[in-house]
């Protein structure tokens, strides 16, 4: 009983939304990319970069919003380079996007230690404080459970809402899809795939900087190499459980938290009964079977992972 | 401007790629030497001399290109059939530990020429299955094995800590997470006295070799080229696509499996969470570095060793983040894609 107690406590649900808020913004980012046509395996290296960056930034003296938006520029820089290297270049999405990982995350590192000397505690900076809603963060139970959030974690959930919205209600969303389906398709009706893809994976790649700056300013007050560790690549597995839409990868997301959090409550009641490792196999685990279970429904981008060059078939 | 495909790809320019490549990775971090504050060329000497200057840091790039070799060919033969093993890490985890699991238990008191060639086969074993799971998902259900082989590298690690601090604990350590000795007759022998160097390197080398044979003069070799240039013809002139890739699997993987064996048996003797700094996704590079050729894979490994062993060396004297080491390297995958893509393209206005 005391395992299902778990779920009547109002912590649990906070720590839903708190361990979701990263994977929203990644998986939203890679979404972006992928209705493009373009799989961003850059992830975790953008998300690396764009949690070292925005530290970096809010620990020499900037705005904890600044850092926010030092991280997503940077991270659509890398999302340019990796566009010019697939969609201008046509070059493998698969082998470039594992390049751009590696060397973002190399470079986080270098960039980290050269910037703070090696210390026996990490320095930390102030994070992002709970936003208090009026009314709503004082409701008993929901206050805690859901209203008892940082600035970042709304803005998360509101973006699934607004992407929604522009990719199946707005011209600019029904041209990304196009050059997702069929670039050729769009380009006789005026759409330069071209100009779609760079633009998509450079937003796209901002979004997942942001995801990673969350990490340091809001979840954690620090920063450490591999402290991302392979929340990417889940990013990339609920893009699929997703079916590439971003209302259920903002489900997918919350359900994989749920999950997440439960399996840490899990290990303090079980205690050392259980190998510890055991539970933090559970996320990668069950990114796996999201994938097993959704990949032969998945309605993919027909036009994923094939690059376009003008006039070649 | 636009870009124009080549008729041919000129030999010259195929082998001036990756030297391309590796000189502007290097300027670039020359860029971030030069950004740390530290003098360039003097820092690209110190790598230099790091790497090959001293017996002690010529043998240890040797040792550290050793599991590179493997983890290259690994990658090569896989990427070669569009088999994207992104797994390697974990099958080098898996191959190690599998042997630190049998070598001083079920294999104790055989004789050495027995010992070794055993130990080693099961660490290939590991690691063929470890890489049968993402691509039985792919064949079966249709799953991408680039995010499972991915996914299963954290897995791997985990159970690899759950073993050390579990069942496969050295008691006489302290307390500390490693697993039991693989004992000293499961050792490599060395190559050079009071080095770390061990058979290893010349193991991986005749298997470079052996892979170059078996891609160019067999038919499992051009089945697999075939099926990774194109499946659906592939299957329509008659090439058993599914057991082709499986075939691709058991050698990619069993070879990642043999470095994390070889590792353990040539150098620690034991296994901890850190026996790899990212060997498995080096492996990638590498192979990139070699354009997927077997026989490029040893220049390439060496030329990964020697930026980690001399970049170590450099950081150390000019107090420069070692970081750069991987950076370099990472780099030289980008430049290397870039290069290829220029090999097959020329530019016309």
């Amino acid at each position: 009983m005391e395992l299902l107690e778990i779920f009547t406590s109002a912590g649990i649900w906070g720590a839903v939304l708190r361990i979701a808020t990263p994977l929203i913004f990644g998986t939203l980012g890679a979404l972006i990319c992928e209705r493009a046509g373009v799989l961003n395996l850059g992830i975790e290296g953008i998300m690396t970069f764009g949690a070292m960056i925005g530290w970096l930034t809010v620990f020499n003296g900037g705005d904890l919003w600044v850092g926010l938006l030092a991280a997503a520029a940077f991270g659509a820089v890398f999302g340019l380079l990796h566009a010019g290297m697939t969609v201008t270049l046509g070059l493998s999405q698969h082998v470039t996007g594992l390049g751009i990982t590696l060397f973002a995350s190399s470079l986080s590192y270098f960039i980290f230690r050269l910037a703070v000397p090696l210390a026996s505690s990490p320095p930390t900076i102030e994070p992002f404080q709970p936003l208090v809603i009026p009314y709503l963060s004082a409701l008993p139970f929901f206050g805690d459970a859901l209203f008892n959030q940082t600035a970042p974690t709304y803005l998360a959930i509101l973006l699934a809402v607004i992407l929604a919205y522009v990719l199946f209600r707005t011209p600019l969303g029904l041209a990304v899809r196009m050059t997702g389906e069929n670039p050729h398709g769009a380009e006789a009706q005026g759409v330069n795939p071209i100009a779609v893809r760079i633009g998509a994976v450079m937003v796209g790649s901002a979004l997942m900087a942001v995801g990673g700056a969350f990490l340091t300013l809001s979840a954690f007050n620090s920063f450490f190499p591999t402290m991302v560790q392979g929340r990417g690549w889940v990013c990339i597995a609920l893009v699929v459980f997703a079916s590439w839409r971003p209302g259920r990868a903002l489900l997918g997301a919350l359900l994989f938290a749920l999950f997440d959090a439960y399996q840490l409550r899990l290990q303090a009641v079980l205690g050392k009964a259980v190998p510890y490792q055991l539970f933090l196999m559970v996320p990668y685990v069950l990114s796996i079977i999201a994938l097993i279970v959704t990949a032969r429904r998945a309605r993919v981008p027909q036009a994923l992972m094939q690059p376009y060059r003008r006039g070649e078939r | 401007m636009r870009l124009e495909r080549r008729a041919h790809r000129p030999l010259v320019l195929v082998l001036l790629a990756p030297v391309i490549a590796i000189m502007a990775a290097l300027a670039i971090a020359g860029v971030l030497i030069a950004m740390a504050g530290a003098p360039v060329l003097e820092a690209y000497r110190l790598i230099l001399t790091g790497a090959f200057g001293t017996r002690l840091g010529f043998t240890e790039t040797l040792t550290r290109a050793t599991p590179l070799m493997l983890t290259g060919l690994a990658a090569a033969v896989a990427f070669r059939a569009r088999v994207w093993n992104i797994g390697a890490e974990g099958q080098f985890y898996l191959g190690a530990i599998a042997v630190a699991a049998v070598a001083a238990t079920v294999f104790s008191g055989w004789p050495p020429y027995l010992l070794i060639p055993a130990a080693l086969m099961v660490g290939a074993i590991a690691g063929m299955v470890m890489l049968l799971v993402p691509l039985g998902l792919r064949l079966r259900f249709g799953v991408d094995e680039v995010v499972t082989s991915l996914l299963l590298n954290f897995v791997v690690v985990l159970f690899v800590s759950m073993m050390i601090e579990g069942p496969l604990k050295d008691p006489l350590a302290f307390g500390w997470p490693q697993s039991i000795p693989v004992g000293p007759e499961a050792m490599l022998p060395k190559l050079i006295d009071r080095t770390r160097l061990h058979i290893g390197l010349v193991i991986a080398i005749v298997i470079a070799v052996l892979v170059y044979f078996l891609q160019s003069r067999t038919v499992f070799g051009m089945q697999s080229r075939a099926a990774g240039l194109s499946p659906t013809a592939a299957v329509f002139s008659g090439v058993p696509l599914a057991k082709t890739l499986i075939k691709v699997a058991c050698l990619s993987g069993g070879l990642a499996g043999l470095a994390g064996a070889i590792e353990v048996m040539g150098v620690k003797g034991y296994v901890t969470t850190d026996l790899s700094p990212g060997y498995g996704y080096s492996g990638i590079i590498v192979a990139m570095l070699a354009n997927l050729h077997p026989i490029g894979v040893i220049a390439a490994a060496l030329f990964t060793a020697t930026m980690f062993v001399g970049a170590d060396s450099m950081g150390r004297a000019l107090g420069i983040p070692s970081y750069i080491a991987d950076v370099t390297v990472s780099l030289s995958l980008l430049t290397m894609l870039v290069s290829i893509f220029f090999t097959q393209y020329r530019i016309r206005r």
